[in-house]
């Protein structure tokens, strides 16, 4: 017989109450483990929408005119000037030292032009560039190929009555619609898309570029490397990350975590209270117990491992609990409450060992005070019959 | 029967109390539990402590057993002055050399009869196997072979006062201290321990015993009377 017998005996006699010590540790390794698994789960799906909708790096002409807008930001002056980009510093971005990171590289030109008399934005893009920049994109139609074919947004095509296969003159030179995109809410709707070179010939604007967009893959991308890098590439533009709506989210999430440890903080702590008044009950109610095991020659140092081994292992069911409860609270309760479907349960090994370890430190520094005020027990008041 | 540790068995008593005082306080009064006591006890003895309650006769006890510092005087047992000894160390030496038997046999209710006789093992550096050899072979002696795996409520009296002579013996302790051994037990029971301290006490255990019961007395090989903290008969 050993120590650990006597403790795994005790815990064995006291079972409803050992029920409570461990249901006490498990709500708290429970809280801790969905919380973790349902931010990870946020953070999983903001990354994967990083990805996504990449376009994150917007490349301007440095200029102080203000004369049109993208998205809200001002992409500079379109007259062509000696600031102005031009078609040869899209090869320039493809060759930054951290390229394999770039994903797409979409030049872009944007111009007024006069179509039946109304005024329209007309943006030369690479159509192959820019459908994989934009994946959220639904067409009506094709998608132009040709190079007299355009693309007209939602509003443009409402505006002017035309539909795919429909002509339009835009200066004087006649083009195709392939397609209509469906509504996307962005500045998209109000833009006609045609070829970039087509485009640059009816602005009379050859080479010339309005602002590059570039995407990157991204869940550990090194954003702002990749800004600086084209930045030194192309000194006369003004290189911009967008972060936008995922930055916004990023920070719900930042908050949401902060949250999130300073509940399972709350909840642990209330955990390590439960354990603690539960081992001090325990403790006072063995007295004599503790007071035979002193007579008999036990040191102080052995009635304190005996609490110790108790914590331990109380510890450990409750850490085990915890965290397979949590998993199965997080697989129901986590697509439930991010919204986010088919997020599935992350069995992380780190995590399991984490929190197992977390519980039964809980465990062990809830019972340092009972432990060493059993310790401390004077074995002849223990021992009131002696 | 048990092996003396080193420094026993010649002529120097095996626990020596010199001076010894013992006071308590109880809010503003002093009370005086033990008073300038001095008493040898040899070696094989078999010594009974009578006295009425508030005599000090569990205060001494107490003391011999290393659980309460005294106040003033010393006790020597095989050569250690105990209560100069660091508190652990006590803790050891209660180990090595003491075997109590408590009033109310203070068995450990949720530990089978045997392994509340291999508590006192659990703490030694010997074997699951040893500790078992050990126990069943005092639970043998103590004929109560065969009911090592049940929990001490499964069991009469009597038998459990046989268990917390087993768990105080196992050790092999040179000295056996009991509280009141007969107690809780019927008549006939009772005198069925006193003979068996009796018996162990033939075989060479040391054995101090407090009790009530003056039938008891009639075992022991001498009989310490106290009042008010002295002894008024023997030595």
């Amino acid at each position: 017989m050993t120590l650990k017998d006597i403790s795994i005996n005790n815990l064995r006699r006291r079972k409803s109450k050992v029920f409570f010590l461990i249901l006490g540790l498990t709500i708290g390794i429970t809280t801790v483990v969905t919380l973790l698994s349902i931010t990870r789960m946020m953070n999983e799906d903001i990354s994967n929408k990083l990805d996504e909708f990449g376009a994150i790096i917007l490349i301007i002409p440095r200029s102080d005119d203000l004369s049109l807008s993208y998205g809200g930001l001002n992409i500079g002056g379109v007259s062509v000037d000696a600031q102005a980009l031009k078609d040869s510093d899209v090869p320039k971005i493809r060759q930054i030292e951290v390229r394999e990171n770039i994903s797409t590289v979409s030049p872009k030109l944007i111009g007024v032009v006069e179509t039946d008399g109304k005024k329209t934005l007309l943006t030369g893009v690479l159509f192959q560039e820019e459908i994989r920049l934009k994946k959220w994109w639904k067409i009506h139609g094709d998608i132009p190929k040709g190079r007299d074919e355009i693309l007209l947004g939602n509003e443009v095509a409402v505006k002017l009555f035309k539909s795919a296969g429909d002509h339009l003159t835009l200066n004087g030179k006649t083009a195709r619609i392939s397609g209509i995109l469906d509504e996307t809410g962005s500045q998209d709707d109000f833009l006609i898309f045609g070829d970039l070179t087509f485009v640059q010939e009816v602005l009379k604007k050859p080479g010339a570029l309005s602002l590059i967009e570039v995407s990157a893959f991204c869940i550990s991308c090194p954003i702002e490397e990749i800004v600086s890098q084209i930045s030194r590439a192309l000194p006369h533009a003004k290189v911009t990350a967008i972060k936008q709506t995922l930055q916004t989210k990023m920070e719900a999430l930042g908050h949401f975590k902060k949250f999130s440890i300073g509940l399972s903080i709350i909840v642990l702590l209330i955990g390590g209270l439960i354990v603690f008044t539960n081992m001090m009950a325990s403790v006072n109610e063995r007295k004599r117990e503790i007071g035979i095991f002193r007579a008999i020659g036990f040191r102080k140092s052995h009635i304190i491992r005996i609490i110790f081994l108790e914590a331990f292992v109380v510890g450990l069911i409750g850490g085990v609990t915890g965290y397979l409860v949590g998993l199965g609270v997080s697989y129901i309760l986590g697509p439930i409450l991010t919204g986010i479907k088919g997020g599935g349960v992350f069995i992380d090994p780190v995590l399991a060992v984490g929190v197992v370890c977390l519980s039964i430190m809980v465990g062990i520094l809830s019972s340092i005070y009972p432990a060493i005020h059993a310790s401390k027990m004077d074995p002849t008041t223990a021992l009131r019959a002696l | 029967m048990p092996s003396a540790p080193c420094g026993l068995g010649n002529n120097m008593s095996l626990i020596k109390i010199h001076n010894l005082s013992k006071a308590y306080e109880s809010g503003k009064e002093k009370v005086l539990a033990l008073v300038d006591l001095n008493l040898n006890i040899e070696q094989g003895e078999f010594i009974s402590v009578t006295g009425p309650s508030g005599s000090g006769k569990s205060t001494l006890l107490t003391i011999l057993g290393g659980l309460n510092h005294p106040t003033k005087g010393e006790v020597v047992v095989d050569e250690i002055p105990i209560y100069q000894l660091p508190m652990e160390k006590l803790a050891d030496f209660r180990r090595e050399y003491l075997g109590f038997i408590f009033q109310s046999f203070q068995l450990i209710p949720y530990l089978t009869v045997i392994e509340n006789v291999m508590l006192p093992l659990a703490i030694t550096e010997k074997s699951n196997r040893e500790q078992l050899k050990m126990a069943e072979e005092i639970l043998e002696k103590m004929r109560l072979k065969g009911k090592g795996k049940r929990l001490p409520d499964q069991l009469s009296g009597g038998e459990q006062e046989r268990v917390a002579i087993a768990r105080a013996l196992v050790n092999s302790p040179p000295i056996l201290l009991a509280d009141e051994p007969t107690g809780n037990l019927d008549t006939k029971t009772g005198k069925e321990i006193m003979e068996l301290f009796k018996s162990l006490n033939g075989e060479g255990q040391t054995i101090v015993m407090v009790t009530h019961n003056p039938e008891n007395v009639a075992y022991s090989s001498r009989s310490i009377h106290l009042r008010d903290g002295k002894i008024v008969n023997g030595v």
